[in-house]
């Protein structure tokens, strides 16, 4: 066991790394969330009236951290295919350590990437005036942290089964953007059409959102203990489904 | 002598294919085994078979004496592989992609410094250790690979064509390390390769594999004293006239064709020489060099086979489609 352990350290450890080394893909991949916050957030604040009273800028801000989250640890799934590519990934499955463990190694490391970046556009939103009320800090990195590493295990999923990164980039395009809209992170879902509340009701991102907006503002459509409960499901099942699919990688 | 590795009855199949053909095999300790056969005729099936990387259709195979079916994950902490492409964490340093490796495997944490240091010093990378792989040569990364290969202290080591695509030099170098190893830490090792002198000049004992089956066992020695006598080459026009002459002729033991030349195995070639030019240029082929020379394993190939392993490689793009649609069968 101490040995499963050791391993998923250092995949984990690894994923950091590579993390720290390439910051000009992290700096690249908060330009949108940023300019959503600046541009958006800003531009909207006027003619947008928010439920609770707050302004528009302070309504999103739970939605574009919510999307960083899901953005990059999604995109972090592509680790298997470029391990597959530059041959690191046959290093990982000769090793006398369980699929498992790797699959966890790799999906811890990559959502810890993607809370990094969660909380860099959580301190970039502080300045830019919202002004967040964290009741509880430690349920806020765990809630973060679980919607990440729901997300690395449906990125590590789709990965393994796919041959290269046009077609990762693809489907990820394809799923990214519908999932985001439908999460409710630019309006509020209490007032949208009925079709497209139930839409959103199926979006995974859904219950992270809303549960994001109720700890850090204090109000959500959907009551918090039904979003954590949804959130740690799907967490719980895309991790299942992830290490299904790795393991049926033959190399 | 206790035998590392013994192989029964191993077989894989793809559709129609047989990749591995109910191979029997056996490789005794302390042995540098070389495997030699053109492109997709199952080496590296044959070893990712037994380094548990693909499941056997049929049969099975002990390594370290872990069965390969039942126990793979024994098997898998006993070994050491060094791939054929390569399988380093480019953005890593040489020293991280190590310390992952003694991670992975489990290497006692009191150990792994003076391990780390030990190997880096045998392959000439010690002052590299803080450098990021990316930047390595093509030489730097495969001698890492071996270092890594090593670093859980493996009883048998695997390396698929450890020197193929690395110029000579370096070659030449990395044989060298392979063999130290050999000698110093007393690891079995296995391997594959293209190049003939190569595998003639280092391994203890060699199998040549050609379509799934072995079709000759023994020491490079005694594989070439079985061919005997002298190889006469005969590079003329009208090869397969030539060849279809000389098989005609009861002293000439075998006459094979490839490229332009016919290669004759006969006893006492230089007196054969004259006896030779004279047949031909009464069969009117016009002949521009005779060469005479020992049987070497080149020969020895090309006895078994029918063809130079460059003749193979020609075809092994035909062999490579034919592996990417059973691959596409399968997924």
């Amino acid at each position: 066991m101490n040995k499963e352990l050791e391993s998923v350290y250092a995949l984990w450890k690894r994923e950091l790394i590579r993390f720290y080394r390439s910051k000009s893909r992290v700096i690249g991949s908060l330009g949108m969330p940023f300019f959503f916050l600046t541009i958006l957030g800003t531009g909207m604040n006027s003619i947008f009236t928010v439920p609770n009273g707050g302004n528009y800028l302070e309504f999103i801000a739970p939605g574009i951290i919510g999307m960083v989250l899901m953005f990059g640890s999604m995109f972090s799934g592509i680790i298997v295919i470029v391990d597959r590519q530059f041959g690191f990934l046959k290093e990982t499955l000769v090793a006398p350590v369980s699929r498992t463990s790797i699959v966890l190694g790799k999906a811890l490391g990559g959502a810890t990437t993607a809370l990094v970046q969660g909380i860099i556009i959580m301190v970039i939103a502080s300045f830019l005036g919202v002004n967040f009320q964290i009741a509880n800090i430690a349920l806020l990195l765990l809630f973060m942290l679980m919607i990440s590493v729901m997300f690395v295990s449906l990125g590590i999923a789709i990965a393994s089964k796919m041959e290269d990164m046009h077609g990762f980039q693809i489907i990820m395009n394809f799923l990214i953007m519908p999932l985001f809209f439908l999460s409710g992170a630019l309006f509020p879902l209490s007032t949208a059409p009925e079709l497209l509340r139930t839409a959103s009701m199926l979006d995974p991102l859904t219950y992270g959102v809303q549960g994001l907006r109720f700890i850090l503002l204090g109000y959500s459509d959907i009551p918090f203990a039904l979003c954590f409960a949804v959130i740690t499901g799907f967490t719980i099942a895309f991790i299942a489904i992830a290490v299904y699919a790795f393991n049926r990688i033959e190399e | 002598m206790t035998n590392a590795i013994e192989v029964k009855k191993l077989s894989k199949h793809y559709k129609e294919l047989k990749a591995v053909d109910e191979i029997d095999l056996l490789v005794e300790e302390g042995a540098i085994f070389g495997l030699l056969g053109p492109n997709g005729a199952g080496k590296t099936t044959l070893i990712s078979m037994l380094v548990t990387m693909r499941r056997p259709s049929f049969g099975t195979a002990t390594v370290n004496g872990f069965d390969i079916r039942e126990n793979p994950g024994k098997v898998r902490e006993s070994i050491g592989i060094v791939f054929q492409d390569q399988s380093l964490d480019d953005e890593l340093t040489a020293l991280e992609n190590l310390e992952m490796h003694a991670s992975l495997y489990n290497v006692p944490k009191k150990e792994r410094k003076k391990r780390i240091r030990e190997l880096t010093e045998l392959v000439g990378l010690e002052k590299n250790l803080k450098t990021i792989v990316k930047t390595f040569s093509g030489g730097m990364k495969r001698r890492l690979e071996i270092a890594r290969g090593l670093l859980h202290h493996p009883k048998v080591l695997f390396l698929d064509e450890p020197t193929l695509g690395l110029d000579p030099q370096t070659r030449a170098g990395i044989w060298q390390y392979i063999k130290k190893l050999n000698k110093e830490k007393e690891v079995t090792i296995v391997l594959t390769t293209h190049y003939m002198d190569e595998a003639d000049s280092v391994c203890s004992k060699i199998a040549i594999i050609d379509q799934g089956k072995i079709i000759a066992l023994g020491s490079p020695k005694s594989l070439k004293n079985k061919l005997g006598g002298d190889v006469v080459s005969i590079e003329c026009e009208k090869a397969d006239l030539c060849q279809q002459e000389l098989e005609k002729i009861p002293w000439v033991k075998k006459a094979i064709k490839h490229d332009d030349s016919v290669d004759a195995r006969v006893e006492k070639g230089e007196k054969k020489i004259p006896k030779i030019l004279a047949m031909a240029s009464k069969k009117g082929i016009k002949v521009n060099s005779v060469n005479l020379r020992k049987p070497s394993l080149d020969d020895v190939f090309i006895h078994y086979t029918g063809k130079t392993i460059r003749e193979q490689e020609a075809n092994s793009l035909d062999a490579m489609r034919v592996r990417r649609k059973i691959w596409r069968h399968r997924r």
